[in-house]
Formats: structure tokens, C-alpha cells, sequence
């Protein structure tokens, strides 16, 4: 990696603005991807200013509504029992990010700032309808995702917590890239208050979204058959040496049935 | 005194020190001032290089040395070498065209080196390497085989039209052609074997050390050789006598092959500690390990087989194109001809066999032995035709390899491609093995499956392989530049203990476990008091490493050897002692005792005698106990066996699971049974990861799309079922310990296998072949556009 400077801040202010001063600093969020990328020398940051330290780390339980603070880690969220009782599916969905040493580093916030076009917690975000906190508002899921790698995030915005609605039950399935085990498909489907959610990951070019054809005919008739016919445009999927567009259309479709038919 | 002989499963000893930690690797080798180096390599696929501007990052902080190709050539480098030269069918040399240590007027493959920075930390060097300027005039590039040969295709070299590097043959093509014209049946099959790339756990690395004192060069490096790359990069490449040069391969975290060549970061740290006088390291990044480590397998075949109206098969006809990439590497040009087509006969008794390879240039990363090499190539090649043969006769599976086996009394067997097989039972491992997988039960099973929604499928491998290659004479006539003995030097010290030094090396196989065995057997010697050290060169008085499953069979044979004259020379010390005549010495279980009596003497009291000679038959006998036997082989062994998979395909998906998997080997005599099973289980471990996952995938520009762990997908624990493995032997017959080898079986066996299993589970879909990894695309293509066919047809 390149040389850059590093700075561990201990309040939340004192981070937006380092990052805010600086369009080439980066926010540190367990660094799963952000450390790979700058062995690779992919991204020269002038800064890396590291948020382990701002306490924000937790999952509250309130009412119907689950709060994951924005560095809480995937195993954190994993093995949380009040978390499970409310939303067993996305702890479910978190135990199996990565490996075990990633769910020991990887954060929550740090997955949705990214937002990796194959990553797991943008399918959750979207399907759960959850909202995202952050230093200075707060931000609807269908809001946030602006295509792979882009979020509706400012320069030196930072992810406080994510506040989870918990649904009647949802379910998410993942279709793993047999190299790196990141999705080739994931789908998350929730069955939720306004009606039924389904949310694509690993699929499509522009990133996490929304499969509203599967949301009109499941909020019918919650079950596989119900999504049996219908198929996934060819338009806007990823292809790559694993898997073509038509084959993700065709994994959209059976990630989607076995979602719905598990789901808990 | 525990068993702790031949055939007892002692723990490995060289664990506890890996399992700790305490591994002594390259990397973990630090010399007083060490520099770094950087290579600075190509991402062009296949380019002329223009000017090379180094000047700004000469002048970088920390830079010491910036080197190019150039000046090497200056300093008269060598190319780095190819160990061994192919005749075409019309008898002239194979083109071996020069394979400059750093690039000079051409690159031809991204990863190719085209220069290095050599300075105080490897972060200032990979620093000042981006600051090199290259022109470029770039190339159309060739990255496969087909259209390498393509007429009017970019050459990777000049001085090789058509980029064919050679077009070797090898059987009787007339009485093929003939044996072809008069068959009940021909079965044809083409088939690709899909590349690969090693990836060994510990990446490359090497320290280069220069002595100003005596001007005396080490390399400390991660080889499986260290010897032949002392003679290698002395002889051809620096022009460094062997005595002025020291290679030490210390621990080695897995080879596969892969780390039997001579590479140029091994010529660059040595020549460029000399340079500048101060040691240089080099540790592979891992995206350096998928662009600069040979690859393996990448052939593409038409093959036929010709049977008469009962399924006896008459004639076998194959025709292959090999990848050897942009230049050849150490053993690459024997791989696809003698490792490949002189197995093609396998178990069978296929009367006469006719081969053609033509290795072909392309723009890719040089492809050399990998676990195997060329074996699992022939292997999957007539595996997979004898399944065919079965399924377009109609004929069972087991019944028409029974029918073609060589039979158990018809050793030693002589093939119609060069190799005369000395021992086997082909029909012992094929029965334990359907016994040991339940092949009785198995429509069960499938049924089973079925009723869950799963294809399940069954699949046999029944598999032949050489180990050992051999005779050096006979090697040399193919066009080998080695001999292939091996050495050992075994020395029982003053108090008793022994120490082995060993020309073979252990990269993971248990080496410092299984010779020790040898020794405890042989000399009765604790097995915790017997000491092997292998990769020194300025220990061990010569040796041609580990690859081929080569270390029992021939280093194995070479410490017996040794262990025959540490006991001849005992017994001389044994009849002074005890005042008898030698022919009357017996040795057993570490004794020395005189024939028909009690008097009887230790080793401890010979080796205290022989080295402490105060009475001693010192006007005969020399002292000391401390013997080297060098042997040369003489024949290959012959390991066999079957292996038997199944799979369960989830058609929604495509995605195929292996979950049986038995393999019935017959390796020889088992020295350690645990570290048989375990070398057996790891091979089939790769061979599982190449059926269904790994490939090396280069876009038609020469861009490597597979350059990493997201991309080139390694078997995991996960992937795997629980591997079953037995043995049925028969007993080499050349060699003392009667040991035929282990250590590839598992990879050589199971692709076939496995690809078996999935044709199998796709039996109502209409598909005849399907070419490794098997991937969830490729079978849901398959599931999707087949129409099953209805249970009646």
C-alpha cells in the first residue's frame, strides 16, 4: 500500500471532520474491503481516519424496532439474541458474510457505505425497508443505494446505526461465487407491514434493488408459486466468468422461491 | 519400544514445529543488510518493448539498483533453461526459443519481468517500480491453443511459425490405422483439460546472499530441488561453480510442482547480491504467484477409441495440442510426451496406440508439471473414452473395464507406448473399491435423491500412473538433460543416533516421518533419534529432489542402499569385537549378533567402536559409520487403483456436490498409513477442485481473468465430503522396499471420477461429455436446454 496518514478520533465530530476536510481521506470501517483494495494500490487515500474508536458499536431492541450502531461487527449482529427474536432472518443473513475473521472485522456501516454490488447488507437494508442513520439525518433505504459503489453519503457523512423494522418474516438466500463467496445472487425477501419486499443483490449492474414484480404477486399470494412465472429481465445483470446474465435472471428467480418458502 | 517401523502410523514429527509456528521458511530468512527487491512485470500480454526509462526511479528514495534485461545481458546471464528436449516426428530438436531471466525485446505474457528495483525496504521498491517507464508496441496475443495454430496468428516467437514449439508422436500409427479400419465400433471423444494454477500456500520467495570474503553465492529459496537449481542457475544462467554456490531450500509450504523450476527471481536475487554486495530478497505477492508460477494441465484432445463387436478395445488414436505458454519452463516439453502419451495404454490391454502432441506457444504464463503431470491428463482423457466406449455399446460400465484390464498374471506387462508395467491387480482395487463406495446400493441412493429433487450420479475411475521416472540411461535417450537417481548419506553418529541427509525434499509430504520410519526398520534405531535433513546443497552431497512421487521409490532405495553398507561395515566391526568371522554376523532389530550364539553387540557399541577405534580392525577397515549410496531406478513404479465418486446435482441450480468419495489405491508398500491417507485425501482434494471449480481463465487478448482468490476458485474444506481411502497392494517389484509412491494418485484418479458421477446424474439429459470444472453454469445450461428423456426410451 501507499504511504498515508492515520488518525483514530475518539467523538464523532472530530471524525466528519477530519473526513470532511479532506476529499482524499477514508473513513475506516473494520476495512474488509478497503484494506485489500489499498494492498492492491487501488485507492491512495491521504488519510484514514479509523471510527473504531467512537463508540459506536450496539444493537438496541425497541418495541418493534431493532438498532444496529454503525460499527457493530457481523458476527456482533450474528449472535445478538434480542436481534434474533425480532429479525432471525437478516442474524441469519450475517453469520454467513464472508468468514469468520471477516465477521470479526467487518462492520454494518461499512458494508452500506460501500456498497459493493455483491455484498449482503444492502439486500437487507432494502427488503427490511430499514432507514439509515447517520452524523447529521436520516436516510430511507430506497434512498440510499445510488448504483454499485455509490450511496446518497456527502463527503465526510458518517453511518451512526441502522434502524431495522422487524417484519412478519422474511428470509434471505444466497447464491455464493464459488471463488470468493460473495453473492452471484442474493435475495432477500420480507414480508412487512407495508407489504412484501424483495430485494436482489449481486445481480445487477447498477447494485442492490428492488424486484417489484415479485413484490406485486407475493403481496397476493405469499409463496413460491405465486413467483413461479415470473422471470427476471436479462437487461442491467451482471456477467461475468461464473455466471452469465441469464443465469443470475434464472438465480433471481429460485434464490427468490426458496426465500419466500423459508421464510421465518 | 513402540512400533515405529514400516507400516506404523506414527504422527508426523515436523508438525508440531508447523503447527507452532516455528516453520523456518524463505521469507523467514533475514540476512545482515538485506535489500529488497521489486519486479517490475508486465501487464502487457504481449508487447515490444521500446525504451525502458529507469532514471527516476534509480534516483527514488531508498533505491539502490534498478536492473533491466539488458543489463543482465551485459553482465552475460543466461537464459534460464529447459531441462529437457522433445524430437519431432521427422527427428529434428524442438524449437527452445531463449527465455531471457528479465525481458529484453519482447514481452509474452502479463507477468513476464521486465525490470527490478532492489532497495532498503520492498515498500521503496515496489515505489520506485512504478516510477519505470515502458514503451510499449503492442502485439496481437494468442492465449489458446487453437488459436495459437490458427494460420496467420501472431507469433510468441519468430524462429517458431505457427507458434509449434514441437509435433512429437509416439506408438505404430500404421497398425493403429489398420486395427481402426476393421472395428466393430469407434468411439470418438474431444475433450479439454482445463488449466490450472498451483497456488501452494507459501508463495515463492528467494534470498540471494553474496560472501565478498570468498566470493562465495547462497540461495536461499523456495525449490523442491535445490541441487538442480544449483547446477541449473550455476551452470546455464550466472556461471557460478558449484562451489562458489550454496542453495538451501529450507521448510517449504507445498510445491505441487510448481516450485520444481528454475525461475528467474531465484537468477535475479542471486546475480543481484553480487552486484551490489549486499543480500536481496524477493517474496511473491499473491496476484505475482497466478501471473509468474507455472500453470498446469491445458490440453486440448480428439481421442478414439476402436473396439470390436464384444467391447474389447483394438486401438487407441489421440491427437493433443499443449499449451506451453510464452516460453518454456524447466520440464515442460516432457509433460505432454512422456508423462502423458506413454500412459495412455492405463489399465487397459488396448493392443496397439498411437499419439500425436503438438505443443503450441501462446501468450500465457508457462505451463509445467503440476501434481501429476500429464498422468491426470491421460487419465481424464481415457476415462472419460472408456465411459463413452460403455455408453455408446451399451455396455456396463464395470463390465467393459473388467473386460479390458490387464490381467494380475499377465505382469510384467509391456505396453504398446514405451513402459513396461512390473506389477498390479486392477480387478482387487476395482472390487474393493464398488465394495468400500456400496456400487450395489447405489439406484437406491439415486432414487433417494430424486425423491429430495436431486440428480445423483455414480462414477469410476480406474487408474494407472508412473512414479519415480527412471532409468536416468533411458531418460536421457527421451531427451532428458538430468540423470534421475537419488542420493542419500546416512551417518550413524559416535552415541548412536543417526542423521539422514537426503537429496529428496519435503514441501508438505512427511518426509522427516516416513525416512526416519526406513531407518527405525532397517537399523532399529529409535525413530526420535533419527534426524533428516534435507534442502542444503552444502549439506547433502548431491540429490535430484521431489516431484513425480519420487522419494520413497528412488530416495528411499538410495537410504537402504546406504543402510546396506552401514550394516556391512557393522558387521566387520561386529566380528573384530566379538572375535568371530563376519559370515557368522547376523543383524536384527539393531543387534549384531554371532550365528548360534548369545554374543551379541548394539549399533551403539559398532558406531562407539568405529569412531573411537582404540580395538578396531583399523588396518582394514577405515573408521567411522557414516555411509551415501546413490541409485539410479530401474524402472518407473506403477501405482494403481480405483476411485469412485458421487455426486448430487441440484437441478434448480447446477451446482454439483460430491458427496462420496472412495479411493482404493495400490501405492506399493505402506510405510506411515496416516500420511498415506492423508497424501491421498489432499490429492483427491485437487482433483475434486479441478472437475468442479478451479480453472484458469485468459480472455482471447491474453488478459488472466482468473488473477486472484475472487476469481480462481480453490477447493475448500466445505466442498469436500468425507474422502474414504484404502489400499490393495502388490509389491513393487525393483525396488527393495517394494514402495510405488502416493503423493499424486489422489489428483491423477479422482477428476475422472467425478466427471463421471455428473454425466451420470445427467444421464436422462442427452449429454455425452462435459469438459472440468463442471461449474453451476455450465450443468444448468446442460439441465435446461436437455429434455429429459422419458423412463421408457
Amino acid at each position: 500500500m501507499y504511504d498515508f496518514a492515520y488518525q483514530k478520533p475518539s467523538s464523532l465530530a472530530d471524525a466528519v471532520k477530519a473526513l470532511s476536510a479532506d476529499p482524499d481521506a477514508k473513513a475506516l470501517a473494520g476495512g474488509m474491503t478497503l484494506i485489500p483494495v489499498l494492498k492492491q494500490r487501488l485507492n491512495k487515500p491521504s488519510l484514514l481516519v479509523d471510527l473504531a474508536k467512537l463508540g459506536l458499536v450496539g444493537i438496541t431492541v425497541s418495541g418493534n424496532t431493532v438498532t444496529i450502531a454503525g460499527m457493530t461487527t457481523h458476527g456482533a449482529v450474528a449472535a445478538d439474541a434480542g436481534l434474533k427474536s425480532k429479525i432471525p432472518s437478516l442474524s441469519e443473513m450475517a453469520s454467513f458474510i464472508g468468514d469468520e475473521a471477516v465477521r470479526h472485522r467487518g462492520t454494518i456501516g461499512g458494508s452500506l457505505a460501500n456498497n459493493d454490488p455483491a455484498a449482503d447488507y444492502p439486500a437487507a437494508v432494502l427488503a427490511l425497508d430499514a432507514t439509515i442513520k447517520t452524523d447529521r439525518r436520516s436516510i430511507k433505504g430506497d434512498d440510499f443505494f445510488q448504483g454499485m459503489f455509490t450511496t446518497t453519503l456527502e463527503q465526510g457523512e458518517l453511518i451512526t446505526a441502522v434502524e431495522f423494522p422487524a417484519p412478519e418474516k422474511g428470509a434471505y438466500e444466497k447464491f455464493r461465487n464459488p471463488a470468493s463467496r460473495y453473492a452471484i445472487v442474493g435475495v432477500y425477501v420480507a414480508k412487512t407491514a407495508g407489504g412484501v419486499r424483495v430485494a436482489v443483490t449481486g445481480a445487477g449492474q447498477g447494485g442492490v434493488f428492488r424486484h417489484t414484480a415479485m413484490e406485486q404477486a407475493l403481496s397476493a399470494n405469499f409463496s413460491p408459486d405465486a413467483i413461479a412465472n415470473i422471470t427476471t429481465p436479462v437487461d442491467g445483470l451482471n456477467s461475468d466468468i461464473h455466471a452469465s446474465a441469464e443465469y443470475r435472471a434464472h438465480l433471481v428467480g429460485v434464490m427468490a422461491k426458496r426465500a419466500v418458502a423459508r421464510a421465518y | 519400544m513402540p512400533f515405529e517401523g514400516i507400516g506404523a502410523a506414527v504422527r508426523r514429527k515436523e508438525d508440531a514445529r508447523f503447527l507452532s509456528g516455528r516453520g523456518n521458511y524463505t521469507d523467514d530468512i533475514n540476512r545482515p543488510g538485506q535489500l529488497h527487491a521489486f519486479v517490475r512485470r508486465s501487464d502487457r500480454p504481449h508487447a515490444r518493448i521500446g525504451r525502458i526509462d529507469t532514471e527516476q526511479a534509480a534516483k527514488a528514495p531508498g533505491v539502490v539498483a534498478v536492473f533491466t534485461g539488458a543489463d543482465m545481458a551485459a553482465d552475460n546471464v543466461g537464459g534460464l533453461p529447459c531441462g529437457w528436449q522433445i524430437h519431432n516426428k521427422d527427428g529434428s530438436p524442438m524449437k527452445e526459443p531463449p527465455h531471457p531471466v528479465i525481458a529484453v525485446d519482447k514481452v509474452r505474457h502479463v507477468g513476464d519481468p521486465v525490470a527490478v528495483v532492489v532497495a532498503e525496504t520492498k515498500q521503496a521498491a515496489k515505489d520506485a517500480a512504478e516510477l519505470i517507464e515502458i514503451d510499449y508496441q503492442e502485439l496481437p496475443a494468442v492465449a489458446s491453443v487453437r488459436d495459437a495454430i490458427a494460420p496467420g496468428a501472431s507469433l510468441v516467437h519468430d524462429d517458431a511459425p505457427g507458434n509449434i514449439c514441437y509435433d512429437w508422436h509416439i506408438g505404430d500409427k500404421a497398425l493403429v490405422d489398420a486395427a481402426f479400419a476393421k472395428a466393430a465400433k469407434v468411439v470418438k471423444l474431444e475433450l479439454t483439460n482445463n488449466r490450472l494454477i498451483p497456488n501452494a500456500m507459501e508463495p515463492r520467495a528467494a534470498v540471494g546472499d553474496f560472501d565478498p570474503h570468498g566470493g562465495d553465492f547462497t540461495l536461499y529459496t523456495t525449490s523442491q530441488n535445490p541441487h538442480v537449481i544449483r547446477l541449473l542457475m550455476g551452470a546455464f544462467v550466472l556461471h557460478i561453480p558449484e562451489n562458489k554456490l550454496r542453495v538451501v531450500a529450507p521448510d517449504v509450504g507445498g510445491g505441487f510442482g510448481s516450485k520444481i523450476y528454475h525461475y528467474a527471481e531465484e537468477a535475479i536475487v542471486t546475480w543481484a547480491a553480487g552486484k551490489v554486495r549486499r543480500p536481496v530478497k524477493w517474496t511473491a505477492e499473491r496476484n505475482e504467484s497466478f501471473m509468474s508460477d507455472a500453470h498446469g494441465r491445458d490440453h486440448d484432445t480428439m481421442a478414439e477409441m476402436a473396439l470390436d463387436a464384444d467391447g474389447n478395445f483394438l486401438a487407441l488414436r489421440v491427437s493433443t495440442l499443449a499449451n506451453m505458454g510464452g516460453y518454456l519452463s524447466t520440464f515442460a516439453p516432457c509433460i505432454p510426451t512422456y508423462l502423458y502419451a506413454t500412459l495412455l495404454a492405463g489399465v487397459y490391454k488396448t493392443p496397439v496406440i498411437y499419439c500425436e502432441v503438438k505443443a503450441v506457444f501462446t501468450n500465457t504464463v508457462p505451463v509445467d508439471a503440476y501434481r501429476g503431470a500429464g498422468r491426470p491428463e491421460a487419465t481424464f482423457l481415457l476415462e472419460r473414452l472408456v465411459d463413452a466406449c460403455a455408453r455408446d455399446t451399451g455396455m456396463d460400465r464395470v463390465a467393459i473395464r473388467r473386460k479390458n484390464f490387464i490381467p494380475a498374471d499377465a505382469f510384467p506387462y509391456q505396453t504398446p507406448v514405451a513402459l513396461q508395467y512390473d506389477s498390479g491387480d486392477y480387478q482387487a482395487t476395482l472390487d474393493a473399491c464398488l465394495k468400500a463406495a456400496d456400487y450395489a446400493g447405489f439406484e437406491a441412493r439415486r432414487a433417494a435423491a430424486a425423491a429430495k429433487g436431486k440428480l445423483r450420479g455414480i462414477g469410476i475411475s480406474t487408474y494407472l500412473e508412473a512414479c519415480g521416472i527412471a532409468p536416468s540411461a533411458v531418460v536421457g535417450s527421451l531427451g532428458a538433460r538430468a540423470g534421475l537417481y537419488e542420493v542419500a548419506n546416512i551417518k550413524v553418529h559416535p552415541t548412536g543416533s543417526v542423521s539422514v541427509y537426503t537429496g529428496t525434499h519435503s514441501h508438505g509430504q512427511g518426509h522427516e516421518t516416513t525416512l526416519a520410519q526406513l531407518v527405525t526398520d532397517q537399523l532399529g534405531v529409535p525413530f526420535d533419534q533419527v534426524e533428516v535433513v534435507h534442502g542444503d546443497t552444502g549439506k547433502i552431497p548431491f540429490g535430484m529432489g521431489t516431484y513425480g512421487s519420487r522419494s520413497l521409490a528412488v530416495g528411499g532405495t538410495a537410504m537402504v542402499k546406504a543402510m546396506d553398507k552401514i550394516i556391512a561395515k557393522g558387521k566387520k566391526i561386529a566380528a573384530h569385537l566379538m572375535e568371530a568371522s563376519v559370515e557368522d554376523i547376523e543383524f536384527k532389530d539393531g543387534q549384531f549378533s554371532v550365528a548360534g550364539t548369545d554374543k551379541s553387540k548394539t549399533l551403539t557399541d559398532i558406531s562407539l567402536a568405529a569412531y573411537v577405534p582404540h580395538n578396531y580392525p583399523i588396518e582394514e577397515l577405515e573408521p567411522g559409520l557414516d555411509e551415501t549410496a546413490f541409485y539410479d531406478p530401474k524402472n518407473f513404479t506403477f501405482p494403481g487403483g480405483c476411485h469412485v465418486a458421487e455426486v448430487e446435482i441440484d437441478k434448480d441450480t447446477g451446482v454439483a456436490e460430491v458427496v462420496n468419495f472412495v479411493a482404493v489405491d495400490d501405492v506399493g508398500r505402506v510405510i506411515n498409513p496416516m500420511i498415506v491417507e492423508g497424501q491421498v485425501q489432499g490429492g483427491v482434494a485437487q482433483g475434486i477442485g479441478q472437475a468442479l471449480l478451479e480453472n484458469a481463465v485468459y480472455d482471447e487478448g491474453g488478459q488472466l481473468l482468473s488473477g486472484s482468490f475472487m476469481d480462481y476458485s480453490m477447493p475448500r474444506a466445505n466442498d469436500l465430503p468425507m474422502i474414504k481411502v484404502g489400499t490393495e497392494t502388490t509389491l513393487c517389484t525393483h525396488n527393495p522396499l517394494g514402495v510405488k509412491g502416493c503423493g499424486e494418485v489422489g489428483a491423477i484418479g479422482s477428476p475422472p471420477a467425478v466427471i463421471n458421477a455428473v454425466i451420470d446424474a445427467l444421464k436422462d439429459y442427452g449429454v455425452r461429455h462435459i469438459d472440468m470444472p463442471a461449474s453451476p453454469q455450465k450443468l444448468w445450461s446442460i439441465i435446461r436446454s436437455g429434455t429429459p428423456r422419458m423412463a421408457a426410451e
